[in-house]
């Protein structure tokens, strides 16, 4: 029951680290980027044209709220936060082939956990043992949970894409059970996991709002790209992420890596479940699910599971977030929208990809 | 609670059974049909939201369910369209363009519902329903089963008219061999690209008409991500049903309890949060692939565009 449609990236990945990168290379990579963007700002603006809502005014006011604003910039940047972390997870799971879309369950599940366990162990140790033991416990959970269907996928062959997904519904819910059954704070009236005060958080930067678990963030994900494209470990997740067959014929313990793929995944969207609360939240209330997970997925295609241009999505995702939040308040646009630009855009860019290559093989031809 | 297994509450837990298992039997059938064909179709919950969304519209509008099936059939075959020119024609790859068609949808039908109907949260009349007689008098299961919309007894219907399809005609062969050998389909004279295309576009239509039952037969209104799941749903059923159309029909059957056990033990007054309930449907599905997941058979070619003359 697996399917051999591992990422298309995935198999030019090999040679990517050694391509050298010209001027005109960055120019045409710029170009390919930054045309489709605008074309889907164009396309998505004509919806809002439809509805009646003035788009340059719309993008404007996001671009202000989201990237100019002193205040704005700086929710932009904390927010970057555990996007990252989920890109990361990402981006090493869809090098090695395996689709993981079961990030919200896993994000939702680090955040609970992270949220009960941190108000709980700061009353008995001093507050930067408790994160960092929060930190572990919300990953360890999120990697136990993604053993359902890395064991699935590894020993009997059941595709990852659907027991994810209903891994992700189910996470879902048992979130939401834990918050209002299990950890609920009995001092209020509204279903709430126990508030972590304000200074036992994660510090912030500075004089600013910033979180520092944007540099951890940041780690995380600069981490991850040196480790697939640099290390001998890196190499085997591609190579079962190219080629599953030849990586078994190589000698790869493939059941194995697959296993330790999904826990690498589900413990990065574990802790950026846990950063998200930890830096920034304080608590989980019941029935708060930000769907990150499912946002990042595009970002992570866009990027082309480069870790460095994943940072520059994030930040663009986080931009759009932040300033669609602001602008639903104020021109009554709802944030979905964001969800439609981003989807356009990932759909021109599939399309301008296509164009191109099928632009350089014409031009191929004709050379011979 | 003296009624919890009482006639009337059976009957009840049936019927909604039904009602919640109609849309998952549709996007079961579509999904079935795109794998049969070779193309792995995740963008099958943006098309139900898209037929959810412009069946309402339909039938808000011109006051006839009817016209509103019509409508949302188009509404899935116009996602549809944008899969098969992406994915059927050109090669994209499927499961990126899925997430994003879905996604798109979600964004989308969230955004005009929001400009169009979030002051009036207009809803439908409830449907007519069509009773057989002789059948219908049947304790219990007469009243559920056989009391229902006229789309139900259509949508039953469709099972057995697939599954003819599939063994008995030409164009079942032609769908089942551009799923296992694409190449030999090409060799024997048929456009591989054109079977995938009528597959694909096929499941868009049934996946909004699954999508316009759910609003309005089943809520008779239209809200953002009223979908829920239900088209991931139907992906699990095709999966699991190996290519019959009457185990599609046993699945959704099965989650429709499940999900109708949801409502039920509300009514019951039984005192369990709905979140623990609504885990059941996806607690179920992630049992029985434990249990079958390594005898559900796909199609060889999966998920992997054709390209003639490729290796």
């Amino acid at each position: 029951m697996s399917i051999d449609t591992a990422p298309s990236a995935g198999a030019t990945a090999l040679d990517a680290t050694a391509a050298v990168v010209t001027r005109r290379d960055i120019q045409h990579r710029l170009l390919m980027t930054l045309g489709p963007i605008l074309a889907a700002l164009i396309i998505a603006g004509s919806i809002l044209l439809a509805v009646g809502v003035d788009p340059l005014a719309y993008y404007s006011f996001v671009l202000k709220r989201g990237l100019l604003s002193p205040l704005g910039i700086q929710q932009t940047l904390t927010r970057m936060a555990p996007l990252l972390f989920l890109a990361a997870g990402l981006i090493v799971a869809f090098r090695a082939g395996m689709w993981n879309l079961g990030g919200d369950g896993q994000f939702l599940l680090g955040a609970v956990t992270a949220a009960a366990s941190a108000p709980a162990l700061v009353q008995v140790m001093p507050a930067w043992l408790a994160l960092i033991c929060s930190f572990v416990i919300a990953m360890l959970v999120a990697m136990i949970w993604s053993l359902v269907p890395a064991l699935l996928r590894a020993y009997q062959g059941v595709n990852e894409i659907i027991t994810t997904l209903m891994m992700t519904f189910l996470g879902t819910s048992l979130a939401n059970v834990l918050v209002k059954l299990v950890f609920r704070d009995p001092g209020t009236t509204v279903p709430q996991t126990r508030t972590l005060p304000v200074e036992d958080r994660l510090p912030r930067l500075f004089d600013t709002t910033i979180t520092s678990g944007l540099l951890l963030g940041l780690v995380a994900i600069i981490t991850v790209h040196l480790v697939m494209t640099r290390t001998a470990f890196g190499l085997k997740l591609r190579i079962v992420g190219a080629n599953p067959r030849a990586a078994i014929h190589a000698g790869l313990g493939v059941p194995k890596l697959t296993v330790a793929v999904f826990a690498i995944s589900a413990g990065l969207a574990g802790l950026a479940g846990a950063v998200d609360i930890l830096g920034v939240q304080g608590n989980v209330r019941a029935d708060w699910n930000p769907a990150y997970g499912l946002a990042v997925i595009p970002v992570v295609f866009l990027a082309r599971m480069n870790g460095f241009a994943a940072i520059g999505f994030v930040f663009l995702l986080s931009v759009l977030s932040i300033g669609g939040e602001s602008a639903a308040r104020r021109l009554g646009v709802p944030n979905h929208f964001t969800l439609v630009l981003v989807s356009i855009v990932l759909i021109v860019l599939a399309l301008a990809e296509y164009l191109d290559h099928r632009y350089n093989q014409s031009r191929r031809e004709l050379k011979r | 609670m003296t009624g919890l297994f009482g006639e009337i509450f059976l009957s009840a837990l049936l019927f909604g059974a039904v009602t919640a298992a109609i849309p998952l039997l549709l996007a079961g059938l579509g999904e079935q049909m795109s794998e049969k064909a070779g193309v792995l179709n995740i963008g099958i919950e943006g098309m139900m939201l898209a037929g959810a969304y412009l069946g309402f519209v339909g039938a808000f509008y011109s006051g006839s369910l009817w016209l509103g099936f019509l409508t949302s059939a188009g509404g899935g075959i116009a996602v549809a369209l944008v899969m098969a020119l992406l994915c059927v024609r050109i090669g994209l790859n499927q499961i990126v363009i899925g997430i994003a068609l879905t996604l798109g949808l979600e964004g989308l039908t969230a955004l005009l519902h929001h400009f169009q109907f979030s002051r009036s949260y207009p809803r439908l009349p409830a449907v007519d329903v069509t009773v057989i007689p002789l059948l219908s008098d049947i304790p219990v299961i007469g009243p559920a089963l056989f009391r229902q919309h006229l789309s139900v007894y259509l949508a039953v219907a469709l099972v057995f008219a697939m599954g003819y399809v599939y063994r008995r005609t030409q164009l079942g062969l032609n769908l089942q061999a551009a799923g296992d050998k694409p190449a030999a389909l090409d060799v024997a004279g048929i456009d591989v690209v054109r079977t995938r295309t009528i597959a694909v576009l096929t499941t868009g239509a049934l996946a909004g008409l699954g999508g316009a039952f759910l609003a309005n037969v089943g809520a008779g209104l239209f809200i953002p991500f009223i979908t829920n799941g239900a088209g991931f749903l139907g992906i699990v059923l095709a999966m699991l049903a190996r290519g019959r159309p009457v185990w599609v029909l046993f699945g959704a059957l099965l989650f429709g309890v499940c999900l109708s056990l949801t409502t039920a033990m509300q009514v019951a007054g039984i005192n369990i949060p709905t979140d623990v309930i609504q885990m059941l449907p996806f607690l179920a599905v992630m049992i029985m692939l434990v249990l079958f997941g390594r005898r559900a058979s796909l199609p060889a070619a999966l998920g992997i565009p054709y390209e003639r003359g490729a290796r």
